[in-house]
């Protein structure tokens, strides 16, 4: 019995760290950025940008961190605001990566805060493919 | 004004008459927005309230003059919002800047609006609230390290962070506390 109990546990934590890794909303933008001309995302190439610094700000480097921090099931804090950013691990905040719009509207502010410039589309898969590990 | 005074008689005429449930409920709503009238007008727009509250408070549009929102809510201004990329795609901002303009300062009766509109009536219009003379003037005590140099505050800007009600529209004195230090009014 014990054994079964243990079994099944495994088997649901594997199922719930697979039905994690997909939104419908992330389906359709990772066909899209295909489309686009990305080939295969890479959650590793992700995880890279993420921390990658690039751009100085108020003598500061920039990186997605600076506003996400470095856990990404904890909130986060808007470096001029102050405004707390919750969680952008989908294990930690359901609602994440479930919306198209919002997802492509924060590539595109982000990116151009932090980077100074738009991600191309195989860059934000990239991204997104990393996040939903979290 | 007319239809408030004429509520207010009604409401007077029924609580004398025995004060019905229903009489004394309309007449504590009418003190309620009554009072309500001296502040800000809440923000009471969806679009508005999801978008811009995305990286602060949702400033209400009865905080600055039409001519200021409409220098700040167009599709290059947002691009570069002090120094922030806020763009929006078109149909939303299209909403947003005209909910904004039909509740600028000057669209509105509430009392501090009305005083926002005087401090604006003339001069170039202010991209920011913290630019406002009213709002200046009733800062101006406050010491810097207050303010700058208060970790949970950094900056006169995010009125949320002392204004306890500020999400609400109202900026009374009574509900200010300014972290990390004793409460203002008791000074
Ligand atoms: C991407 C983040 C972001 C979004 C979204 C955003 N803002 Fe801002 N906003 C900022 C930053 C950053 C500042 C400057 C804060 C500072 O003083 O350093 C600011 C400042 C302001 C100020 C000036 C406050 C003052 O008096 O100093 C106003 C007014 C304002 N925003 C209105 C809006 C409106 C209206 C919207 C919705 C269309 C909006 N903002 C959306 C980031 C944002
Ligand atoms: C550092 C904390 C702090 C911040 C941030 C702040 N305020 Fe205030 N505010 C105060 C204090 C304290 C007073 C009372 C001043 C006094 O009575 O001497 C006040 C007073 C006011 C008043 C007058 C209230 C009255 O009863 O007459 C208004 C209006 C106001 N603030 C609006 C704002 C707005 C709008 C913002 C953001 C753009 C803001 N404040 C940001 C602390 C703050």
């Amino acid at each position: 019995m014990k054994k079964l109990c243990a079994s099944m546990a495994v088997i649901g934590a594997l199922f719930m760290a697979s039905t994690a890794r997909a939104t419908p909303a992330t389906d359709e933008l990772f066909a899209r950025y295909k489309s686009e001309g990305a080939t295969g995302f890479d959650a590793e190439r992700g995880n890279k940008n993420w921390v990658k610094e690039s751009k100085v700000e108020g003598g500061e480097m920039m990186s997605c961190t600076t506003c996400h921090g470095d856990d990404l099931s904890k909130q986060g804090k808007h470096h001029k605001t102050g405004k707390v950013i919750q969680p952008m691990a989908p294990s930690a905040n359901t609602e994440r990566f479930t919306d198209v719009k919002k997802i492509e509207k924060w590539f595109k502010r982000n990116c151009s805060d932090a980077w100074g410039r738009e991600c191309t589309a195989q860059e934000k898969g990239d991204f997104l493919k990393f996040l939903l590990t979290k | 004004m007319q239809t408030k005074f004429k509520t207010a008689l009604l409401a007077a005429g029924l609580m004398a008459s025995g004060g019905t449930a229903l009489a004394e409920e309309s007449f504590s709503q009418w003190m309620i927005s009554l009072t309500r009238h001296k502040e800000v007008k809440p923000v009471d727009n969806k679009a508005y309230k999801d978008e811009c509250s995305g990286c602060h408070l949702a400033y209400q549009p009865g905080l600055l003059p039409a001519k200021s929102w409409e220098k700040m809510l167009n599709e290059k201004a947002l691009s570069d919002h002090f120094g922030d990329n806020a763009s929006l795609d078109a149909d939303t901002l299209k909403e947003i800047l005209n909910y904004a303009v039909a509740n600028a300062a000057d669209k509105s009766y509430y009392k501090r609006s009305r005083k926002i509109a005087l401090a604006t009536k003339t001069g170039d219009a202010p991209l920011r609230i913290t630019e406002v003379r009213y709002i200046k003037r009733k800062h101006h005590e406050i010491p810097e390290k207050m303010i700058k140099g208060n970790k949970d505050v950094k900056s006169l800007s995010f009125c949320n962070a002392c204004h306890t009600k500020a999400e609400e529209g109202d900026f009374d004195n009574d509900t200010v506390n300014i972290p990390n230090y004793p409460k203002w009014k008791d000074r």
